[in-house]
């Protein structure tokens, strides 16, 4: 077994199950005396609770419970959910696990019912009689950022919780005496992560040990369990929490919800474990989704199109609570310059409460918006300058003699953006070529003629990645030999136990069949973070390399000692450690060679330790070693996105005719699965961009919830996907990984945005909102659209 | 207060009788009563696919169906898929093109593409992605399911020419 496993293809080891239907999601979980629970939400996006008689629904046969906000556990009523991202400009605004006195969303949960099973629970959620008063409800957050409108909180003074500004270099000369300004407003709609495995958890409270075992679809048990410590006051080791298979996580799935807190309450007070299991309609209402974002930005440009600088204001959808403080639209704000040279930048950032559901992260983490921002900018800039789009980028690229980069705006992580390393002008060159960027204006010309509507649009971005504080790897030899990966990581369809034993294997010269990675269980390793934001390559896979690194080395030395060798003789190969190479001058067989050799169940056994006999040299024992790779800063990513597209005028249907991703994110641990993830990324960012529409009435009643009216891509609507990958290493990290997870989605909504305006460009049509729709064509396209067929 | 009734169903060729509620779903029945998690339920309004099953050949919304529907019927689900523990060739396809990253959605393409096949020995890529629009997949961007299901249509007819 001599070839290396990073860089490979391997075929996942996730997938056997998988495929055979055997695999383990939260709702495939059966406990013993399990019950059920459904949740009574509030049907008004704004309204006071006057009264609640759960005395009906008690009297049903099979229900067990009912618990509203008065039947919590003293913890949960005194404690609202925890915020784990405070700042100091934000005024935060969290929820009690079940509204208290004013509910402030549709969807809020009000009351939990327990039965024998769910078709009972929701049999009786209707008999829990609620009386409600309705308050006027905040639906836009433009408007409710005026003083003149409703709270979205009765005792509010404002619903702008947050001010924030970003400012880089000086603003006011940028603007001064420039003879090119040019004004955008950008809106982006509000949307969600919509994956398959709709939420759910699973509660079981052992009340001998006072200990609770939770099960919850997530995207990292670490923080769920830090949450629920501030909940209830369990020890750490009363407290596990395990997240098994994940149907798609995309960023919501990261956060700790108010279910769960209740669904624990619930097996403590029955002493039966609890299940809830989301489903789509709750899913509508109750689910964290991003945006809207609301844009008003002025570029400053020299006569050469060369930015001097950009500034604005963005107003933020934060819905009606701030789980994640001010981290999405500030991840915007950081993302908006770019790959480009921007000397001045100055962003108010205004996040306002509404009567929706939670705005937290979904993939992009709203760089994508940024990205929109600023490629729809270059694209103002190049029609008024009648300049081409793509030399419009190139003359503001940052160019690669000017690594490491500081652009000065500072990001979530507390430091300031510093692109590491990347080649931003190859990157958009190596796109354009493959899409034949060239001859397009011939062949548009030609379509034209046929009265065919083709446009070509352009997306750069930069994104952060592999964002700290860190993810951990314990790497551990069993005394039978088995290699054993435990990371916090938690994936939800990322690979994770392929890739990660990919790196294991190559430091223990096995194959991946022969190293074990086990997730998302805080019983098997004690601190993690979890799985989003594009970071586990980078944190657990140099973790991973760390501590394999170290294990092999523990045992080379003992076998170093047992076989009277020089450890930097040996080498680690197929489950023992031997002499990489015969000794000079041996003359010994090369069978018998190998017999000079250890398996790892003998290293571990001696690592172990043997009862009356001291550790050799002081050794901690075990064959094992846990790491916490740091990473200083984040590590910058880049690619650059380019779509074709046909649009009818007629019916304004928009067809992706192609679509080029060129994308550096390092060295790749395994290409199919960083292919994969891209894919899936740009069928991502082709929903934002023209199908998902989250819409709310101006009451805020969500009007789209169900998958008829909420449109997710399917597989006509997504083209085949030409990706080409350039590779410039990090030099953040021992391994030069950089992250992929999002990398399809943040360059590519802007580009296709671009590519509908530049097919219409004939009628005049300007684009600046996202996603755009055949119905908003049409309308854009006024009298255009009509009789072309009379 | 709930109705039932006794059906008899076979299932991956084995013959189950059981009680069950009226109202029950066919996709609940194969879950909770029959134990049989591998098909799944992505969002109970018969859009997303998770849940196809085939009924007596042919693949339908399991959530959409009562269970007493399926009455005297055969169903098929993926657990039903590979034969003595050995994957069926667009389950190998599916390994080999990576054409899974969480596997929710699986089960529900693996059904609903093992009929189409079967229908369409040599399906177009056009073809293959109108047979897919009734199935979503939020992470894959389908590309490599559609490579999984064209490569299985090629190594099924050159089994066929093969035998011949």
């Amino acid at each position: 077994m001599s070839t290396s496993s990073f860089g490979a293809s391997p075929k996942r080891k996730e997938d056997r199950d998988l495929l055979m239907g055997r695999g383990r999601f939260v709702d495939d979980i059966v406990l013993p005396g399990m019950y059920a629970a459904a949740f009574v939400r509030s049907p008004l996006a704004h309204a006071r609770i006057k009264s609640i008689d759960a005395s009906a629904a008690l009297a049903r046969p099979g229900v067990h419970a009912v618990l509203t906000y008065q039947d919590l556990p003293a913890t949960l009523r005194e404690r609202r959910m925890p915020l784990f991202v405070p700042h100091p400009t934000l005024t935060p605004r969290m929820q009690y696990a079940l509204v208290k006195e004013e509910a402030c969303y549709v969807g809020e949960a009000v009351a939990v019912v327990v039965a024998d099973d769910r078709y009972i629970a929701e049999d009786a959620l209707p008999l829990v009689e609620i009386e409600y008063e309705s308050l006027p409800a905040v639906s836009d957050c433009k408007l409710g950022a005026s003083p003149a409108s409703p709270r979205a909180h009765l005792d509010l003074e404002s619903n702008v919780v947050s001010r924030m500004i970003s400012s880089v270099g000086d603003i006011v000369a940028a603007f001064r005496d420039v003879k090119h300004v040019f004004r955008e407003e950008i809106f982006q709609h509000r949307g969600g992560a919509f994956f398959m495995e709709c939420r759910g958890a699973i509660a079981s409270y052992d009340a001998a040990e006072g200990s609770l075992l939770l099960y919850v679809s997530s995207q990292g048990p670490h923080r769920i369990k830090r949450g629920l410590l501030d909940l209830y006051d369990l020890s750490d080791t009363q407290l596990r929490v395990v997240t098994p298979d994940v149907g798609g996580g995309f960023g919501p799935k990261g956060s700790l919800y108010a279910e769960y807190p209740v669904v624990a309450a619930c097996s403590m007070k029955l002493g039966r474990p609890v299940k809830w299991i989301e489903d789509r309609r709750e899913n509508f209402v109750a689910t964290h989704q991003e945006r809207d974002q609301y844009w008003d930005m002025e570029i400053a440009v020299d006569d050469e199109a060369r930015i001097r600088g950009l500034r604005g204001t963005l107003t933020h959808d934060n819905g009606a609570y701030t789980p994640w403080g001010i981290v999405l639209p500030w991840i915007s704000v950081a993302t908006v310059p770019g790959p480009y040279v921007l000397p001045a930048y100055h962003v108010e950032l205004r996040s306002v409460l509404t009567n929706k559901v939670m705005a937290t992260p979904v993939r992009g983490a709203g760089r994508p918006e940024g990205v929109v921002v600023m490629e729809r900018l270059m694209d103002r800039i190049a029609r008024e300058f009648n300049l081409d789009a793509a030399e419009v980028r190139r003359r503001n690229f940052i160019q690669p003699s000017q690594m490491p980069y500081n652009v000065g705006v500072i990001f979530r992580d507390g430091r300031p953006v510093v692109y590491d390393s990347g080649d931003y002008p190859a990157c958009q060159d190596a796109a354009l070529k493959a899409i034949g960027y060239a001859d397009f204006r011939q062949r548009q010309a030609e379509a034209r003629r046929q009265s065919r509507y083709i446009g070509i649009g352009i997306g750069n971005a930069v994104e952060g990645t592999g964002l700290g504080p860190y993810e951990g790897a314990a790497v551990k030899v069993a005394t039978n030999g088995r290699i054993t990966v435990s990371t916090g990581a938690t994936p939800q369809g990322q690979s994770h136990k392929t890739t990660l034993a990919q790196i294991a294997a190559d430091q223990f010269g096995v194959s991946i069949d022969a190293i074990q990675v086990e997730t998302g269980d805080t019983a098997k390793i004690s601190q993690g973070i979890g799985t989003f934001a594009a970071r586990t390559a980078v944190n657990a896979g140099s973790s991973v390399h760390v501590a394999s690194v170290k294990v092999a080395e523990k045992a080379k030395a003992i076998a170093a000692k047992l076989l009277d060798v020089r450890a930097e003789d040996l080498e680690l190969r197929d489950g023992y450690v031997q002499l990489a190479a015969l000794p000079e001058g041996a003359g010994v067989a090369s069978d018998n060679a190998r017999q000079i050799r250890k398996s790892l169940a003998e290293l571990a056994v001696v690592a172990a330790g043997m009862p009356g006999f001291a550790m050799q040299d002081g050794a901690e024992p075990g064959l094992e070693s846990i790491a916490y790779f740091t990473a200083t800063q984040s590590t910058y990513a880049n690619g650059t996105a380019a779509a074709e597209v046909e649009v009818d005028i007629e019916t304004g249907r928009v067809t992706i005719l192609r679509l080029v991703l060129a994308h550096d994110c390092g060295r790749l641990i395994n290409p199919m699965v960083v292919d994969g993830q891209v894919m899936g990324g740009v069928a991502h960012a082709i929903g934002n961009a023209l199908y998902e529409r989250m819409i709310y009435d101006d009451q805020a009643q969500p009007l789209s919830t169900n998958f008829g009216e909420y449109l997710l891509p399917l597989a006509p609507d997504v083209p085949r996907i030409e990706i080409i990958h350039l590779e410039t290493p990090s030099p953040l990290n021992p391994l030069g990984i950089k992250g992929a997870g999002e990398s399809g989605t943040i360059p590519t909504i802007a580009p296709i945005i671009a590519a509908v305006e530049d097919a219409l460009s004939p009628f005049g049509v300007k684009i600046s909102e996202a996603p755009i729709t055949p119905q908003r064509i049409v309308e854009l396209l006024g009298d255009a659209a009509l009789g072309r067929t009379r | 207060m709930t109705d039932t009734r006794s059906i008899v169903v076979v299932v991956n060729g084995k013959r189950y009788e059981r009680a069950v509620d009226t109202r029950q779903t066919l996709a609940d029945f194969l879950r909770l009563d029959l134990g049989l998690t591998g098909t799944h339920l992505g969002c109970e309004h018969g859009v997303c696919g998770a849940c196809t099953v085939r009924l007596d050949g042919a693949a339908v919304r399991s959530c959409l169906m009562l269970a007493v529907q399926a009455h005297e019927k055969t169903v098929q689900t993926v657990e039903g898929l590979a034969g003595n523990d050995e994957l069926s060739p667009l389950q190998q396809a599916f390994h080999d093109k990576h054409a899974l990253q969480c596997g929710f959605c699986t089960s529900g393409i693996l059904m609903t593409m093992t009929e189409f096949l079967e229908e369409n020995p040599s399906p177009t890529e056009a073809e293959v992605r109108a047979a897919l629009s009734g199935n979503i997949c939020r992470c894959t961007g389908y590309q490599n399911i559609v490579e999984a299901v064209l490569a299985t249509a090629v190594a099924l007819r050159d089994k066929r020419n093969a035998a011949l």
